[in-house]
């Protein structure tokens, strides 16, 4: 079976507060899952729900096929690594043992810890006290104790909050190796921009719902949202100029020799054969829309409906 | 197992890591010493005196300083892992949450069972070298029972302090929730149960009173230890009240394991179901 992660109809309660609503959601092997949403949006809930830490209220969770509270949850839980959300670990103890006593609860060698830490890139600190990390170092740390026993799954909390660019960029690139190994990952986050190279599936929550998942091109497809295109070069008015009208593109000129055009989807080929028929073009910039304008698309959308119910 | 023990041996490295296990030693060893040397102060003497006595005002002191150490040791093991981030962490791995608080209760057992035999064991040794009385099986037995009570006295409260740590949300509730435990069972306690006694003149509870005072466990550690010994009379108001001949040892000791192990249960079970 190549389903991963399997949520069906799934609610979740803490008393009267509905943490989760009616989540469906699907993740295949080896693919990068986005968790996105504001804080208390359900994020964390969802993980620890897949984690088998807390019971749906109402719905099916299966993980691996099996439910993550069920029988088979001691197999599932050699098969998976989890990062929690600013995790402080035990700050008398050395990396090295707070690693140590990880391993030991997750049956791994001290040789596979030595290679995490090394891998991770804590060798040298890796005897000094946990007190004394950065925050990269100790997010760097969890990520090592994530990856004890090889999983075949990871469940990253908000990995990045927090971590200077440099840590950010070693984060992804590391997390590029294990999908290239074909780890499944699911990655929560309120940081959008960045993040969008690094994944291949985004699951939008706000509130505890679903609002959107997919690929990025597919959220792009079903958002509709223009493509934006700027070109160079001079722009007397002329041929381009009416056809564009005609066909209802907004364009504006900046500083007269930029000129930016949003264009739908499907007119984006006509509309770059047109400029480029233009003499005068000598540069062309394509951008497809941003994580972060579906992201605000998605979450305004269900704000209208909402709106009018 | 493998889980449970290697949590047990965190956390007792930890003991020995924070110095628990050293000042804990310590600090028995001196009250043990300094009890023996000037237990009879009151008399107008100083100097190593009775050993009825040596233990029985041990035995008192310690109804004081034992749940308070245990308590301290132990009141934020659940919950101060909650508020580090680590519980989560923890319930991610393959270990059932019954495994984790068993092997945390095992480490902090071992905590107080080390430093109580370090600390007492070689305040009787001194007290027997320096009384030249090292071959005296009296005193052995005596301070071996007394030792164990004391381990088994700290296990108790190292339960309740586990009980606390997993129905509350904060440390500092659990630090407060703590306090009144202490409290409750080492002064309120018997103070209610005397003035139950003194409203009703004595009558109505002749029968039942020795049984009340098995709900406490620092009054199943002061039968344990105060009864049958010539210098009770003189120590031990309220134990007095009951019958010295009633309870056997084996039977206290056995009322004080129930002690660990309903609190320790009721934790393991209010822990399991547990949304966190």
């Amino acid at each position: 079976m190549n389903c991963v992660i399997d949520i069906v109809a799934v609610c979740k309660d803490y008393g009267r507060v509905h943490a989760l609503h009616d989540l469906t959601m699907q993740v295949s092997q080896g693919e990068v899952l986005g968790l996105l949403g504001h804080n208390g949006a359900g994020k964390t809930t969802a993980i620890k729900l897949i984690l088998g830490i807390i019971e749906p209220t109402l719905g099916k969770v299966e993980v691996l096929g099996h439910s993550p509270t069920g029988k088979s949850a001691r197999t599932l839980r050699m098969q998976w690594g989890y990062l929690p959300e600013s995790v402080s670990f035990y700050e008398q103890l050395s990396g090295r043992e707070v690693l140590d006593y990880f391993a030991q609860l997750k049956r791994a060698s001290a040789r596979e810890r030595d290679g995490l830490l090394e891998r991770v890139g804590l060798s040298e600190a890796a005897d000094r006290r946990v007190k004394t990390y950065s925050k990269g170092m100790r997010q760097r740390l969890g990520l090592a104790q994530a990856l004890l026993g090889r999983p075949r799954l990871l469940l990253l909390d908000e990995p990045t909050v927090g971590l200077d660019p440099i840590a950010v960029r070693d984060f992804f690139s590391m997390l590029n190796d294990l999908r290239k190994q074909g780890t499944t990952v699911i990655l929560s986050s309120h940081v959008l921009p960045g993040i969008e190279q690094h994944i291949d599936k985004v699951a939008m929550l706000r509130e505890g719902s679903l609002q959107a998942c997919g690929t990025l091109d597919e959220l792009r497809r079903q958002a509709g949202l223009p493509m934006k295109i700027c070109a160079s070069g001079s722009w007397p008015p002329g041929f381009w100029q009416r056809r564009l009208d005609e066909n209802g593109i907004a364009h504006y000129k900046i500083n007269g020799t930029h000129l930016e055009i949003d264009t739908p989807l499907d007119a984006k080929l006509d509309v770059m054969r047109l400029l480029l028929s233009q003499e005068s073009v000598h540069n062309l910039d394509v951008q497809s829309p941003s994580l972060e304008s579906l992201y605000v698309y998605f979450n305004s959308v269900q704000r209208q409906e909402s709106g009018h119910a | 197992m493998h889980e449970v023990l290697t949590v047990a041996r965190k956390e007792f490295s930890d003991g020995l890591r924070n110095r628990w296990v050293l000042a804990i030693s310590l600090m028995f060893a001196l009250f043990a010493l300094g009890l023996a040397y000037f237990g009879a102060a009151v008399s107008g003497q100083v100097g190593f005196t009775s050993l009825d006595t040596t233990i029985v005002s041990l035995a008192s002191l310690a109804i004081f300083v034992i749940p308070l150490i245990a308590l301290l040791l132990s009141y934020d093991g659940v919950v101060g892992e909650e508020e580090q981030g680590t519980l989560l962490l923890l319930l991610s791995y393959p270990l059932s949450r019954v495994q984790l608080l068993a092997g945390k209760f095992l480490g902090h057992a071992m905590v107080l069972a080390v430093s109580s035999i370090l600390g007492f064991g070689l305040a009787a040794l001194a007290i027997a070298f320096l009384t030249g009385n090292i071959a005296s099986a009296g005193l052995w037995k005596a301070f071996g029972s007394f030792i164990l009570s004391a381990v088994m006295l700290g296990w108790v409260f190292v339960a309740l302090a586990y009980l606390l740590s997993v129905s509350v949300n904060e440390k500092s509730r659990a630090a407060g929730m703590a306090l009144i435990v202490w409290f409750v069972f080492v002064l309120v306690f018997d103070l209610a149960l005397l003035g139950m006694l003194v409203a009703t003149q004595g009558g109505l509870h002749a029968e039942l009173f020795p049984y009340l005072l098995l709900l406490n466990p620092t009054d199943v550690f002061r039968l344990a230890n105060l009864t049958g010994m010539a210098a009770t009379q003189a120590y031990s108001g309220l134990i007095s009240v009951s019958s010295a001949q009633l309870f056997p040892p084996t039977l206290l000791f056995g009322v004080l394991l129930l002690w660990v192990i309903i609190p320790l249960g009721l934790a393991s079970f209010i822990f399991k179901h547990k949304e966190s």
